[in-house]
């Protein structure tokens, strides 16, 4: 897969950002996540002239921590807690709900790419578990009958060109 | 002079030299702690196996003595109850998640895990339970990798980043489902892996291999073809080895006659391609550099470096000279004069060609290196890949006779062929020729010492005839790495620099015997400090004890350019022993479903 011209600029953007740091590497990929949206081997091959570490530690590096992707994230990005408190609350079973009915698994996008579906360890919101997080709002609580609505409520916001 | 230290093992004193770790110290007092992820004097970085854990006085924990510094006064039990205990778990750890087909697997005989194993006593199927998801890679014609097999020590990746510098191999993925492999899970083929097998020679476990070509062999003996094999020089230097003789001993004469046994048509030396080599390669070099063509010129007799240079460095892909390999040159030969002078029908023979390389299996199905749509080379096996032919054969090593190589128009060597093996020995082979040919007198002495000795790179100067020529050398692609970027830069002083692919040269290539102390019990114990040095003084010995050390003597290849190549780089020589390289190669191409490894 070829990149675009502006794809490769912004991404060498991003390295020259750091070039002063003694180890850029989670830096530059924590922006590269935010700005591009995901990170794919071409994008790694890149990064990988660009900082001279070789791709199979950038690769290493990626698919270690949940926070990176390989592939495009959603429009929204569903995060649901399944740290000690709300799995024990629930928050496994609120997580398969959202999986069903978006028919999709964790860590996977829909095909149209409005949403994608994350396990999150812990938001440090134990007080209202289980929570939900969906591009930085959080929702208290969430039962399974919240589930179908809360979807449905980003499918409105999305009509109306949020 | 290292700082001395008091260290106390098991309670008796003993005096180490400071600064080591204390796996390393406790084996300078004779004590061999079971281990599986370490490999170099301390530099153990990532103390993965866990395998080496002793008690220190005062420490709450284990320590994995891999990664421990020795102070004064520390005080260590290796026999303590629970860390005898530690370490047969940790084993038994990992035996929990390997997939038990040892009677099968190849490494078999050589298998570190199962010797550590036996060693702390793993007791079977201690743990049973899950296992992670296995990658089969049989797709590249050099590696293998089978990751059922794989202990996650880490050896593989510090042998392909560190000590060649180009980082293919690397952890993936988190936790359990952790596996070692190229980026995505990718076949050795779909990343820029220039297949040269070091991190083959480190693998405690049949995890990463060889290609299997016997089979390949096999065929060949069934369908009734004219086998004809060739030895490239450093196996001489190892072959010995599968066979429990001691690393350092010469084996050409026991070489051959195991040839004769095994049941091919002939058996020559392939130091008669290396002369041929030299002969067009010192043509070619005082041809550029008397027309000042793009200096400096590499060899090109080692095809790891030559995938290096097409992946990394395209750009200086005109500084390399178009000689083939030796290998492809002999099998070119083979193919053509010496089947037309002896009137057997080409497509008759199988050339077999016995490296010390794996990266010579890609090499011989490179479309570049066809003549008239024949393969130059046909099957090309391993020192370790011969070691399993000849003990599966039948043959009691201990009891061949010396016999000699074959003779049969071809075939005729001398000392400047056999130090191919050794990294310097090309330029030294090279200097020697093109010394005669600009002169038209003999180097004296025959020898040029510079180009000797292990170190990752040399320089040196020599004057001929009033002309100063500056040369290096270079081997391990971390070491080649430097030069190339000196020439990309334009900073590059010297005039004919000589690259080998693996640290040290085909002595010390992917495919020679394992080196792996624990088997070695008759060997000194840094014997891993060592044995690239004793491999190396084989064949300087057998270069000093030939008659002929000079490849434009080799009466051979005075017959072979007067009766059909003319002279060197005449048309005809062009077309069978010279070659082009591929400028484009991708290093990440996109995979298609016949160059996916299995997963399951």
């Amino acid at each position: 897969m070829q990149l675009r011209k502006e794809a490769i600029d912004i991404i060498l953007n991003i390295c020259d950002r750091y070039k002063n740091e003694p180890s850029p590497l989670m830096l530059i990929l924590s922006d590269v996540q935010k700005e591009y949206g995901y990170i794919p081997l071409e994008v790694q091959e890149i990064i990988s002239a660009k900082i001279n570490v070789p791709v199979s530690d950038i690769y290493g590096v990626v698919t270690f921590y949940n926070f990176f992707s390989l592939v495009p994230k959603g429009k929204y990005v569903i995060g649901v807690c399944i740290g000690t408190a709300c799995y024990v609350k629930g928050g496994q079973n609120v997580l398969d709900k959202f999986g069903e009915l978006l028919k999709i698994k964790e860590g996977q996008t829909t095909e149209d790419g409005l949403f994608s579906l994350d396990g999150l360890r812990c938001l440090g919101a134990c007080g209202i578990a289980p929570a939900v997080s969906i591009n930085g709002k959080v929702f208290p609580k969430v039962t399974l009958q919240d589930v179908p609505k809360i979807i449905e409520e980003y499918r409105r916001l999305d009509k109306e060109g949020e | 002079m290292a700082k001395k230290v008091t260290i106390y093992i098991e309670n008796r004193p003993y005096l180490v030299d400071e600064g080591l770790s204390i796996l390393e110290a406790a084996k300078t007092c004779g004590f061999n702690i079971p281990n599986l992820c370490h490999w170099r004097d301390h530099k153990c970085s990532l103390a993965s196996c866990r395998v080496c854990l002793v008690h220190v006085e005062g420490e709450r924990r284990l320590v994995p003595s891999c990664a421990y510094p020795v102070r004064d006064g520390l005080k260590i039990s290796i026999n303590d109850p629970a860390a005898v205990s530690a370490r047969r778990t940790s084993v038994e750890l990992l035996l929990s998640n390997h997939y038990y087909n040892c009677q099968a697997c190849r490494k078999n005989g050589h298998c570190e895990l199962l010797e550590v194993a036996r060693e702390v006593g793993a007791r079977p199927e201690r743990y049973v339970g899950h296992k992670t998801e296995t990658t089969i890679d049989e797709i590249a014609p050099g590696i293998v990798r089978d990751t059922s097999k794989c202990i996650l020590c880490g050896k593989c990746i510090e042998a392909c980043k560190d000590t060649q510098g180009i980082g293919i191999l690397g952890f993936e993925k988190r936790g359990f489902n952790t596996i070692v492999g190229p980026s995505e899970n990718r076949s050795f083929v779909n990343v820029p892996c220039i297949q040269c097998g070091q991190c083959t020679l480190v693998c405690p476990t049949g995890a990463l291999m060889e290609h299997n070509d016997i089979p390949r062999l096999d065929l060949a003996f069934q369908n009734k073809k004219k086998i004809i094999a060739f030895v490239a020089p450093a196996v001489r230097a190892a072959i010995g080895e599968e066979f429990g003789e001691k690393i350092g001993t010469n084996s050409t004469k026991k070489l051959a006659a195991a040839l004769h046994r095994l049941g091919f048509y002939r058996a020559f030396d392939m130091n008669f391609a290396a002369d041929l080599t030299i002969v067009e390669e010192a043509t070619e070099f005082i041809k550029r550099f008397s027309s000042h063509s793009p200096s400096p010129m590499l060899t090109s007799c080692s095809p790891g470096w030559i995938n290096y240079i097409e992946y990394y460095y395209p750009d200086l892909i005109p500084h390399l000279s178009t000689c083939k390999s030796p290998q492809q040159m002999m099998g070119a030969i083979i193919k053509s004069y010496y089947a037309e002078k002896n009137n057997i029908d080409k497509s008759s023979i199988c050339t077999v060609s016995i490296v010390p390389c794996t990266a010579k299996k890609y090499e011989r199905s490179r479309p570049q290196l066809k003549v008239n749509n024949l393969d130059d080379v046909d099957v090309v096996l391993t020192t370790r890949e011969l070691g399993q032919l000849i003990r599966r054969s039948g043959i009691i090593w201990n009891k061949l006779p010396d016999e000699e190589f074959d003779h049969d128009l071809i075939g005729e060597n001398t000392g400047a062929g056999v130090i191919f093996g050794v990294t310097g020995g090309v330029m030294e082979a090279a200097l020697r020729t093109a010394y005669h040919i600009l002169t038209n007198e003999e180097m004296e002495p025959v020898s040029f010492t510079p180009c000797r000795g292990l170190d990752g790179i040399k320089e040196a100067s020599i004057s001929i005839s009033g002309t100063t020529v500056n040369i290096a050398i270079c081997s391990g692609m971390s070491n080649a790495k430097v030069i190339l970027d000196q020439i990309r830069q334009g900073t590059c002083k010297y005039d004919f620099v000589e690259v080998m692919g693996c640290p040290g040269g085909c002595i010390n290539g992917g495919g020679q015997p394992y080196v792996f102390p624990v088997f070695l019990p008759n060997e000194d114990p840094d014997i891993w400090y060592t044995y690239k040095a004793k491999r190396a003084q084989v064949l300087y010995d057998e270069d000093k004890n030939k008659p002929i050390r000079r490849s434009h003597l080799n009466p051979d290849i005075k017959k072979l350019y007067n009766e059909y190549l003319m002279s060197a780089g005449s048309p005809l020589a062009e077309k069978l022993l010279h070659t082009s390289y591929n400028s484009h190669r991708e290093m990440y191409p996109d995979v298609t479903d016949d160059t996916k490894p299995v997963t399951k």
